[in-house]
């Protein structure tokens, strides 16, 4: 055990973590905070009412430089990156030739800068860029920035906590990016993040991390919020959990996330797999990944298998636990197509019983983005 | 009298007469975090010693607790199905899972006192 952990990495907030009373896990070979005193329910109640404050320094932070980054980035994702406005932030999906997720990410295109900033997921992050180096070469080279942090700022007072250390990211709309400084620190900012609420990403270089999150955890509305809250906040959100609900058997089509792709990559038909793809979005796909309400009060946790009124096996959970929003169990998980439709009724076999659900639509709880007017 | 006995499992069974009742502990709770769910055993359920009798679930994962002693259920702690929070509030009182007739009070004699108990957290 003492070995396993001494070979987990540490963010540069470990020892912050440590100090505010954290609970610290292994996760995605990081060594990270599941909670803090607090506790995971009160911990996500406030970020949905005031502001919480996450790190996330272990994804993976890289700069993609090239005659043309975006063209060269679409080889690799259906995203329509060529048509990313500067100052604007998108989703995009890493796809393997079967048209499988390799991964998901965010790609930014800042204001007077050739190179694309990528955030992608901490437990495929050296994969990911491996694929990437290796499928762009010659094209566009990538540049892993492992000494820079990333903190997120979640909830609807977010803004004005954030405000008060950076002036003017309040006028950023959702999925809008800039540069600018926090807490006296040059930061690229975007308003975004994983919980479904109003919020932004801070990404920083590591020196600086601790100062600024002391600098935002003084702030009256913010506290520190750990993995487990986050990951509670992106179910009640919908938000896909890489290695769980989305994966290398699971294509974009039935995860239910065509809009994740681009309307022109459609046509043009240039990204992995896209015939299969934009077939599958005309014809269908045999299963589908849904939103699940439980009648009851037990939760169904990931790899629960699902069932029909018959009791025939339909699918099964990837992602499933206690909404503390709802005060009562939510998941998400792939069901046979002809059960996909929303009021469905279904069982979810924990423990030898059927426990009663049906599908429902996804978020669970509304987003609170700042969308552009 | 009554007595608190402790298992390595974290459970506790208090035995006033030949029932007892049956929680977890405080060091549980603590390990588990915010519960949200308690499945409960059926009253008139007959239990082994060491045999999985309510589950526990937090926000992170569902957990088994087994019972401390064998004997047949006489009481299932209803108020944990509003309320599941008690768990955390208060382990060792109004957080109890359910009540048993004891089959074998000398089984008792195998489990933890409250002194070799904190003992044994103290190493954990």
């Amino acid at each position: 055990m003492a070995q396993t952990t001494s070979l987990l990495r540490k963010t540069p907030l470990h020892a912050l973590h440590v100090e505010l009373g954290a609970k610290m896990v292994p996760f995605a070979g990081y060594d990270m905070p599941v909670q803090y005193p607090t506790g995971i329910v009160k911990e996500h109640l406030h970020t949905r009412a005031k502001a919480g404050l996450f790190d996330t320094s272990h994804m993976g932070q890289a700069f993609l430089s090239g005659a043309d980054a975006a063209r060269a980035l679409e080889r690799v994702t259906p995203a329509d990156v060529a048509g990313l406005k500067e100052g604007m932030q998108r989703y995009g999906l890493l796809l393997n030739d079967e048209g499988g997720i390799k991964d998901d990410f965010m790609t930014t295109r800042l204001a007077g800068e050739s190179d694309l900033y990528l955030v992608v997921n901490a437990s495929m992050k050296e994969s990911d860029f491996a694929y990437i180096a290796e499928r762009l070469k010659g094209l566009a080279t990538i540049a892993p920035q492992p000494e820079r942090a990333l903190l997120a700022l979640q909830g609807p007072a977010a803004a004005a906590a954030l405000a008060r250390h950076a002036p003017g990211v309040e006028a950023l709309s959702f999925m809008k990016a800039v540069r600018t400084e926090v807490a006296g620190v040059p930061a690229i900012v975007s308003r975004t993040g994983y919980t479904g609420e109003d919020g932004f990403e801070i990404s920083i270089a590591a020196k600086h991390a601790e100062a600024v999150a002391r600098a935002l955890l003084k702030e009256p509305e913010v506290l520190p919020i750990g993995l487990g809250a986050r990951d509670s906040l992106r179910l009640e959100a919908g938000l896909c959990l890489y290695g769980h609900d989305i994966d290398e058997t699971t294509d974009p089509v039935e995860a239910s996330l065509v809009w994740a792709i681009g309307k022109r990559r459609k046509l043009e038909k240039d990204f992995p797999a896209a015939e299969k793809i934009v077939g599958e979005i005309v014809n269908g796909t045999a299963r589908k990944r849904v939103g699940i309400r439980l009648d009851g009060k037990a939760p169904a946790r990931d790899g629960t298998q699902i069932a029909d009124k018959s009791g025939r096996v339909i699918g099964r959970i990837t992602s499933g636990g206690f909404a503390p929003s709802l005060n009562a169990p939510v998941a998400m998980g792939y069901v046979e197509t002809a059960f996909a439709a929303d009021g469905t009724e279904i069982g979810l076999l924990v423990r030898g019983k059927a426990l009663p659900a049906r599908v429902a639509p996804m978020p669970f709880v509304p987003h609170g983005y700042k969308r552009a007017k | 009298m009554n007595e608190t006995r402790f298992t390595d499992q974290h459970e506790w069974v208090r035995v006033d007469g030949g029932e007892g009742t049956v929680g977890i502990t405080r060091y549980a709770t603590e390990q588990l975090g915010d519960v949200v769910y308690v499945e409960l055993p059926k009253i008139g359920r007959s239990l082994a010693k060491g045999a999985e009798a309510a589950v526990v679930e937090s926000v992170k994962a569902a957990s088994e607790i087994y019972a401390p002693v064998g004997g047949s259920v006489t009481a299932a702690n209803e108020a944990l199905n509003d309320d599941p929070a008690k768990v955390n509030a208060d382990p060792e009182g109004e957080g109890w899972f359910f009540k048993l007739k004891l089959a074998n009070a000398a089984e008792l004699s195998a489990l933890m006192t409250a002194g070799q108990y904190a003992d044994y957290v103290k190493g954990l």
